[in-house]
């Protein structure tokens, strides 16, 4: 089977991801959980969308699902064009090397491997030899304020550093979807800040976009669109405004 | 990525040192065991394999192995030379008597008779002495590891002497390894040493002593039948096969090629015996403590790792990706914990060579091992390779 996808076709609309009535339930019966009731969702291509609610309202599984880790059950997605649910597994894990960079809250970075060598995954995952993309790696390390850091091991780095280099790792290969769980969860207000600057100005890339999840209410004003998410559906999408962001009770 | 994998498994040092012991101690145990019991089997016909530039062995059709006393009589010689083919036959003695030392010491001593005129079924080395030499009056050789050990005279006491009458020697006192020149009594009869051997240990216990064939059986207790076997060299250009056929049909008596007649006292121990199950056990256990503990360390290694290998596989890594990083690390670890035990092994060889501990690592002894080491490490990596196989990308959100 050849494992290549055909090319993404180009956005006709401004539109980075498109979800209609998409639903999701984990196990059977009596003890099934409906995850997501019929979420519909756009987020614009040159934006940042945050999702926000509490804890078990879906979110979680929602970014798995537009991220190309989870299918779901019904609905339309399509992602830069592209329906996921056409794709193979092999060719969804393709698609994810090419097109999805991810920042996990717990970073994930790989404590036996240097820092380069932990941003340098995602390049090696597409077939570049180690040392090209250790050196590519070095150059990104550095414009993130990382520089001599390289060979680091990652559990020697402050949080906000760690963060950093998650940061880099998701964005080294250049993807078009960045996806953020929590991403300023483990960090003080003004690393926070400064991370969450670094990943909107990506976001405001040409043909580019951002999901993140947070409950971080410190960050809301950075986002362009926040959905509101509880009980498996968005129940409000809007863009923030002074009055909302200061006043937090819209958003919980 | 498989750069990263090795740099993954290498990077956890306590586990890996740990399943790198566990390989190891498998792959030595296995490996070790399997050396022992070789070289001790091995020295169950040892002495058959010792006795070079013969043809044929000709002995009671009866005898199970090598060291069965089942003498011939001595008609069985001149039967066996009127087998058309022979070019020569030559009787041999073994049996075990009691040597007694001067200080009153006894020693149970391995006796080879050889025979009186060729001297055929000597020993493979004569270190000091010429085995013409046994054709003196009351003349043997001795093994010289062996009665290094076991055969040790009075320090005080001089070559060739021997206690006046009446005089009492302390057994305790220091001792000297046995000269040429030095007297024993082989069962009451005199016996002077006049050379120093090396030949294969063997099954029997205490040094061994070569004197001639003559003489070995008047050392023996009477007997209508003394001898324990015929040497036979076959005549040139007779097939030593077609002649113990022969030999067979027209004696009576069994007759076989060296070979053949070590591989029957071989199968007389490995099947009357619990020798191969109690060594089987110890073989049994290392590959089961080698499962056990290797097998565990690298699921829990795996287990450690699962969330990256989650990681991974979210960022895009194939599946065969992932198992092909899990087997090489299982790979990589085999080879070394093999590379570890073996290393132990040989060693452990080396420190026994010429010593009394049976040990023979035939080339099919480190392929076993790898073979058990293979079979450990797949069974490892199977195990974490479902478990990573299993894993689903979108868990790496869950925070686990």
């Amino acid at each position: 089977m050849n494992n290549t996808i055909e090319p993404t076709p180009s956005p006709t609309t401004r539109v980075a991801i498109r979800l209609r009535a998409v639903e999701k339930t984990f196990g059977k019966g009596e003890s099934a959980v409906r995850a997501l009731r019929g979420v519909d969702l756009e987020v614009p291509i040159g934006e940042l969308t945050m999702l926000v609610g509490p804890s078990g309202c879906g979110k979680t599984t929602l970014i798995s699902i537009l991220a190309g880790l989870l299918s779901r059950d019904r609905g339309e997605l399509s992602v830069f064009g592209q329906d996921l649910g056409a794709l193979r597994r092999d060719q969804l894990s393709a698609w994810r090397r090419e097109n999805v960079g991810f920042i996990f809250q717990q970073f994930n970075l790989v404590p036996q491997l240097t820092v380069a060598e932990n941003v340098s995954v995602p390049l090696v995952l597409k077939g570049e030899s180690v040392s090209a993309a250790v050196k590519k790696a070095g150059e990104l390390l550095a414009t993130l304020g990382l520089e001599g850091r390289s060979k680091s091991a990652p559990l020697k780095l402050s949080g906000g550093q760690q963060q950093r280099v998650a940061i880099a790792r998701a964005l080294i290969h250049e993807p078009r979807l960045l996806v953020c769980d929590e991403p300023t969860s483990a960090l003080d207000a003004e690393l926070g800040r400064r991370v969450m600057t670094l990943i909107r100005d990506r976001s405001h890339q040409r043909d580019r976009a951002v999901v993140v999840v947070t409950h971080d209410d410190r960050i809301f004003h950075l986002a362009d669109t926040i959905a509101h998410m509880d009980d498996g559906l968005i129940i409000r999408s809007e863009r923030p405004t002074r009055t909302t962001v200061a006043g937090h009770g819209p958003l919980h | 990525m498989y750069r990263y994998a090795i740099k993954m498994l290498f990077g956890d040092s306590a586990k890996f040192y740990g399943i790198l012991l566990g390989l190891g101690f498998a792959s030595l145990l296995i490996a070790q065991q399997a050396s022992i019991f070789v070289g001790l089997m091995s020295r169950t016909f040892a002495f058959v394999g010792g006795v070079g530039h013969i043809d044929l062995w000709v002995f009671d059709p009866t005898q199970s192995f090598v060291d069965e006393p089942k003498p011939l009589r001595a008609t069985a010689l001149d039967r066996v030379r009127g087998v058309t083919g022979v070019a020569w036959a030559a009787p041999i003695y073994k049996g075990l008597l009691v040597a007694t030392l001067p200080d009153g010491r006894r020693q149970v001593c391995n006796v080879i008779g050889i025979d009186d005129d060729t001297l055929a079924g000597g020993p493979a080395v004569i270190v000091a002495g010429s085995l013409s030499d046994l054709r003196q009056p009351d003349a043997v050789m001795v093994q010289v590891e062996s009665s290094q050990q076991n055969m040790l005279f009075p320090a005080e006491l001089a070559v060739g002497a021997m206690p006046a009458p009446g005089q009492v020697l302390d057994p305790s006192l220091p001792k000297r390894p046995v000269q040429i020149g030095d007297i024993v009594e082989l069962n009451e009869h005199r016996a002077r040493v006049v050379g120093l051997v090396k030949c294969a240990e063997t099954f029997s216990p205490g040094p061994t002593v070569y004197t001639v064939y003559s003489r070995a059986i008047t050392y023996a207790p009477p007997s209508r039948r003394m001898m324990s076997a015929v040497l036979v060299s076959a005549a040139e250009g007779v097939n030593p096969d077609a002649l113990a056929q022969r030999i067979r049909d027209e004696t009576g008596l069994e007759s076989m090629n060296p070979w053949d007649y070590s591989m029957r006292t071989l199968g007389y121990w490995m099947r009357e015996t619990g020798i191969p199950i109690n060594f089987g056990i110890a073989i049994a256990l290392g590959f089961f403590v080698g499962v056990a503990i290797a097998g565990q360390m690298f699921y829990n290694f795996t287990l450690d790792n699962l969330r990256y290998f989650g990681a991974f596989k979210a960022m895009g890594a194939s599946s065969r990706t992932l198992l092909g990083m899990v087997a090489l690390q299982a790979l990589v670890a085999g080879v070394l914990g093999l590379g570890l035990g073996l290393g132990a092994v040989s060693a452990f060889g080396l420190n026994a060579a010429g010593g009394k501990l049976a040990f023979k690592m035939l080339w099919q002894i480190p392929l076993i091992a790898a073979g058990a080491v293979l079979i450990i490490c797949i069974f490892a990596s199977v195990v974490s390779m479902w478990k990573v196989l299993r894993l689903d990308p979108a868990d790496v959100f869950k925070g686990a």
